[in-house]
């Protein structure tokens, strides 16, 4: 069952996202959304983290969620896709379920 | 109730008290009781926090929800999990949670305490067999 | 494909509502279906019809009835969780004693099990919330 997790929270706010990270098994996808995109951007102290993740998981930045807070891809850790609302729609649909780690 | 049986978890990741999440995703469990589906609770993070015993909270003016989770075993809840390396970054051991009993209805069979607690990849292994995942 | 959306806080103090109702909008533009919008703690409060927010922002609860009324969506408030926060319709006035309802007449009053079932009889369960 490939499961479609969504981060909401900032890594430095939360523990959100180690724990996905942690639990996510081989094939997962992460969608990192609201104040959860901040782990998405190069240079911050948990892109080893997130770096490792991409070796076993797809990670994705919700797009919108970025602009709003003043980052563009070009800020991004190599290996992120960015996706919009639409594209969040689809992962959920491909996925077998989405599961919220808030 | 429904001819449609998923294997549900709830996914506990908060501490009780400080927020409402703990009490209110138990009461989702104890409605949920009468829709018979297959039922597994996972506490990780803050929200091994919850089974915690001795819970006091007559200083604090709150209801003590905690004697709920003593009765799962009455609402259709027979897999509680909870995750090791939570507990132990928490300092916490089994001993300081409480104990949950469960009967099965059909085969009487008693077991004494379904809390059980699962290594990481346990864990990911029971959040992959879920088909649907209540977060709060 | 089925969606069942839960969303678990309030109008404005998080994003959860406003991601909630983008994610639920492209569900739909996609042409697939939303079984039930449930709102649970917090998320009761996207339905009362006394919010004045500032004329140059979103209005949150307005724009869930709109696509409420456009698309014929089950928008349910959790009677328990309502209870406690003040969410009021007729029902509740009558049988608690209240002197007012505030509930949007988009949104409808109803008990957990209505998200369990919502949970049952859909494809995805997707939760926002903080």
């Amino acid at each position: 069952m490939s499961i479609l997790h969504t981060v909401n929270k900032s890594p430095f706010e939360r523990d959100s996202l180690a724990s996905c990270l942690k639990f996510a098994s081989e094939g997962a996808s992460v969608l990192l959304m609201e104040d959860g995109v901040y782990a998405a951007l190069a240079g911050s102290s948990v892109e080893s983290q997130v770096k490792a993740g991409l070796g076993k998981l797809s990670v994705y930045v919700l797009g919108p969620d970025l602009r709003a807070r003043g980052f563009r891809e070009d800020r991004l850790i190599d290996g992120i896709k960015v996706v919009d609302y639409a594209g969040f729609v689809d992962l959920a649909v491909e996925n077998d379920k989405v599961q919220a780690w808030l | 109730m429904s001819e449609v049986v998923k294997k549900f978890m709830y996914l506990n990741r908060k501490a009780p008290y400080g927020t409402i999440y703990a009490w209110e995703s138990l009461e989702v469990v104890l409605v949920g009781a009468a829709f018979d589906q297959e039922v597994s609770l996972m506490f990780v993070d803050d929200g091994v926090y919850q089974l915690v015993k001795g819970q006091d909270t007559a200083g604090i003016g709150m209801k003590n929800f905690s004697p709920t989770y003593r009765t799962l075993g009455d609402y259709e809840v027979k897999y509680i999990y909870v995750d090791a390396d939570s507990l132990a970054a928490r300092g916490l051991t089994q001993d300081d949670l409480v104990a949950i009993a469960y009967e099965d209805m059909d085969t009487e069979e008693e077991i004494e305490n379904i809390v059980e607690v699962v290594d990481a990849a346990r864990v990911t292994e029971i959040m992959d067999e879920s088909d649907v995942v209540f977060s709060f | 494909m089925k969606f069942a959306i839960q969303i678990n806080e309030g109008p404005y103090q998080h994003q959860a509502s406003d991601s909630a109702y983008f994610f639920t909008k492209n569900v739909l533009e996609k042409g697939h279906e939303v079984f039930r919008v449930f709102f649970y703690h917090d998320g009761v409060n996207n339905s009362t019809r006394l919010t004045t927010p500032p004329q140059d922002d979103r209005h949150i609860v307005n724009r869930w009835a709109e696509l409420g009324a456009k698309y014929d969506l089950d928008l349910v408030v959790c009677v328990a969780a309502a209870q406690r926060r003040g969410i009021v319709d007729d029902g509740e006035a009558k049988r608690n004693g209240k002197d007012a309802t505030n509930i949007h007449p988009k949104f409808r009053i109803s008990g957990l099990g209505q998200l369990v079932e919502a949970a049952i009889q859909s494809d995805r369960l997707v939760v926002f919330g903080d």
